[in-house]
């Protein structure tokens, strides 16, 4: 008796252990599929692979790992911000006008915006609302408000921000540091604490949560908070770099920012979310975006489509391994 | 009552409905001190509602809740975690992207700060060894890749770890249901040290022996009200059964199937397992009920979702001559779709019999589904409510309708009746022994061995091999057991 229990412990660890094998293989895709579009660079043009190469090339990865980081909060839960992007540019604008100008109003206006994000977390849970109509409609509020603040491309970053996004730091590029600095930051705040548990199981398992007497509007409403936190660090930094803003410049970000949550190994559901991953996604995306499309000379008439492209062989490779997994 | 204030939970009048639904008429129940409560009854009967009420996560229409003598009129599931009330659900809620470790965090609001991990791995993994010593589960381990019976034993454990609130009462809503014999019988001795040791249980199973063995007191339910309570040596099992309103005893189960089949019927199913060295396989012929055994996990899903496939595609090794069904074994998982109405449940595996042209009939549809609620006595007001609305027995009663009102001659069970209560399941091995009396084949794992008492056929199966092949008459539970812990044959 003893040695068939033995024994089917053996099995069951064995069986345990392939999956976690598994589970590491797809814990490595996003930086394989990140060091795969590297060596592509590199084989295309060595040159790159260079301190100021990778400043330049990496160059808006910093705005884009933000904003994948706050719609990695929001799929955390279980839900998805179709707004991102629109809420990037309006923080844009913010930024490029009261932010310089009246630095109070500005401050001001940016925490009240993370506070509507929050308020928002709290709806879609008490209303039990789709969060993806919800977003869908504030993205064209977050935009009519942009052009409301910025009519016309212009205005200007503040000092501070400009000196801040054009630190070079020796040997090692800026974007790479600070990618580095989110992604562990994030990882720690959300995978190792005690607090990070509970926002995950929100999305692993919302009842057996609430069951166990924990609040599942805090969650949501703490994790829309830390979705508009980021996307209003994301909007900063964009402005950081481009130093002048356009109400549409963020728009493309709400895609983008989904598709470095997935090619970073989150899932749409299950709070299965990895905050290191969907940075590395995102720097893959911001290079196979536009620097790897120069360099295969394609005109940058096809860029967009090629983009796309290689959007769906990345995340099709990803879900090939995933299921390997079952 | 005298000693109601030694009591360490007492409901008086406790009454719920769900819109039109009585739930709950009127139930007093107690629970002291050093006593494990069996509560049994139909699904259906109210046990759910009311251990929902006890661990606060219902509260009562009207009556009154008391817990150690204190009336409480704000009872919550944090009101019940502090006074030491903990409920380990039917429904597994564990969060399956999170660790072992990290899901005893969510049931724990004190494992916080510095070390929070260390000490929540160590907590786990210290009762995890108490209850079921040789388990073989790492704290580390993410709950989804551990087994269903895993991710059971670990929710139980995780009921009965303490830190800073007191622990007085655990309600265990079918922990056995998952379980192999082994591991379930380490957790009821370890149920039984812990009601020596002056704390409380209410254990609520199926398995009417379990209940008989283990409780001291044994409340029995009907139709949302308790109609006997009384010390568990005052029942035996037909007594149990009696209360309960369950059909009758399934005595004449037996004499029915042992009817000889011809040899001569035309084979269904011919299937070697992947791992099986020797020659032996699984044969099945037309109007056969074959039984799969062993212990939990040794093959016999793999076996059947084989010949699933087999069906569909050929597959070396395997042979199958008839269109084929499966009844899933985790409902919640393979089988519901749940946003889904019943009918439409019932229906998935019929699609091409009720096409319309291109498109589905809703009246063929919808007769097909009043057919088999009639048939197989699914208990709702309307077909057309969503899965979910049923009770968990009636859920999987619309999943055998599934299976049996298609086409499929041959029909898969995986542990089908796990945490099914005994109404239902007699209503069910009636059914079956029907259907097979007019050709069908059925291939029905199941861990229940008194279940086996229905087939005409039985193989054993051991880490992924067929270890023994018996005829119904030659079965006894201690082959059975002989053979699932014995050398490979």
């Amino acid at each position: 008796m003893t040695a068939a229990s033995v024994d089917t412990g053996l099995k069951a660890s064995s069986e345990r252990g392939a999956l976690a094998r598994a589970r590491l293989l797809r814990g490595l895709l996003p930086a394989l599929s990140l060091a795969l579009v590297l060596i592509a660079i590199a084989w295309l043009n060595p040159r790159a692979i260079s301190y100021f190469g990778f400043s330049l090339m990496l160059n808006l990865a910093i705005p884009i790992a933000l904003a994948t980081i706050a719609q990695m909060f929001v799929i955390a839960g279980n839900e998805l911000d179709l707004s991102i992007g629109t809420f990037v540019g309006f923080v844009g604008c913010v930024t490029a006008t009261w932010l310089k100008d009246a630095p109070l109003i500005g401050v001001a206006i940016l925490l009240g915006s993370i506070g509507v994000y929050a308020l928002l977390g709290a709806l879609i849970h008490l209303r039990n609302l789709p969060s993806i109509v919800v977003t869908l409609g504030m993205s064209f509020v977050w935009q009519g408000l942009a052009i409301l603040v910025l009519p016309k491309p212009g205005g200007k970053a503040p000092d501070w921000l400009l000196a801040i996004m054009a630190f070079k730091p020796p040997l090692v590029p800026f974007p790479i540091i600070a990618a580095l600095l989110i992604g562990l930051v994030v990882h720690f705040g959300l995978m190792r604490t005690s607090y990070g548990v509970i926002l995950r199981g929100s999305g692993g398992n919302p009842a057996a949560l609430g069951r166990a007497g924990w609040s599942l509007l805090k969650t949501k409403i703490v994790l829309f908070a830390l979705a508009g936190l980021f996307g209003v660090l994301s909007g900063m930094a964009l402005i950081g770099i481009t130093t002048s803003a356009d109400a549409n410049i963020g728009n493309g970000y709400t895609l983008l920012a989904i598709a470095g949550v997935i090619l970073g190994g989150g899932e749409f559901v299950g709070g299965r979310v990895s905050p290191i991953g969907a940075v590395l996604g995102a720097l893959t995306l911001a290079l196979a975006a536009s620097p790897l499309l120069t360099f295969m000379h394609i005109p940058p008439d096809w860029q967009v489509a090629a983009n796309g492209t290689i959007l769906i062989i990345v995340l099709a490779a990803r879900v090939l391994i995933s299921r390997r997994e079952r | 009552m005298p000693e109601g204030n030694a009591d360490i939970i007492r409901l008086n009048g406790a009454a719920k409905h769900f819109g039109a639904v009585r739930a709950l008429g009127g139930v007093d129940f107690h629970v002291g001190p050093g006593e494990c409560v069996g509560l049994v009854g139909h699904n259906g009967a109210g046990k759910s509602t009311l251990m929902h009420m006890v661990a606060g996560t219902l509260t009562p229409d009207s009556g009154r809740i008391g817990v150690h003598g204190g009336s409480e009129d704000n009872y919550s599931v944090s009101r019940a975690q502090q006074l030491g009330i903990r409920c380990v659900f039917q429904e597994l809620s564990l969060c399956p992207n999170l660790s072992v470790a990290e899901n005893t965090r969510i049931n724990h609001a004190s494992l916080r700060g510095f070390g929070w991990r260390r000490k929540a791995a160590e907590l786990i993994a210290a009762k995890l060894d108490e209850i079921f010593p040789g388990h073989s589960i790492s704290a580390s381990d993410i709950v989804g890749d551990l087994s269903i019976g895993r991710r059971q034993m670990v929710e139980v454990a995780r009921a009965f770890t303490v830190t800073q609130d007191r622990l007085d009462l655990v309600i265990l809503d079918e922990p056995t249901s998952s379980l192999d014999a082994h591991t379930a019988g380490q957790l009821l001795a370890f149920v039984r040290r812990f009601v020596a040791g002056g704390r409380s249980c209410i254990l609520i199973s199926h398995v009417l022996g379990e209940v008989l063995r283990n409780a001291d007191r044994i409340v029995v339910m009907r139709d949302g009200k308790v109609v006997v309570a009384a010390a568990a040596s005052a029942f035996d099992r037909d007594r149990l059964v009696t209360a309960m309103g369950g059909a009758e005893a399934r005595q004449k189960a037996a004499a029915q199937v042992a009817a000889a089949k011809p040899e001569a019927s035309p084979l269904r199913v011919r299937a070697r397992p992947a791992a099986q060295k020797d020659g032996a396989e699984l044969v099945a012929r037309a109007g056969e009920i074959i039984g799969l055994a062993g212990l939990a996990g040794h093959g016999q899903t793999d076996l059947l979702l084989a010949i699933f496939a087999a069906a569909s595609r050929a597959r070396a090794g395997i042979e199958v001559t008839a269109p084929v069904a499966l009844v899933a074994g985790d409902r919640q998982s393979d089988g519901i779709f749940p946003q889904w109405s019943i009918a439409q449940n019932i229906g998935i595996r019929s699609l091409a019999r009720l096409r319309n042209g291109l498109l589905i009939s809703p009246q063929r549809e919808a007769e097909l589904a009043g057919f088999w609620q009639k048939k197989i006595g699914i208990r709702t007001p309307d077909m057309n409510n969503n899965i979910f609305s049923l009770s968990g027995g009636n859920q999987q009663k619309a999943l055998f309708a599934r299976a049996l009102g298609s086409d499929a001659e041959v029909v898969l069970m995986d542990d089908p009746m796990r945490g099914v209560d005994i109404g239902t399941k007699l209503e069910v091995y009636d059914l079956v022994r029907e259907e097979a009396r007019n050709g069908r084949t059925f291939l029905w794992y199941t861990t229940e061995t008194e279940e086996l008492d229905n087939c005409d056929h039985i193989y054993v199966f051991k880490n992924g091999r067929i270890v023994a092949n018996l005829r119904r008459d030659e079965l006894t539970e201690e082959k059975i057991i002989q053979s699932s812990f014995g050398d490979a044959a």
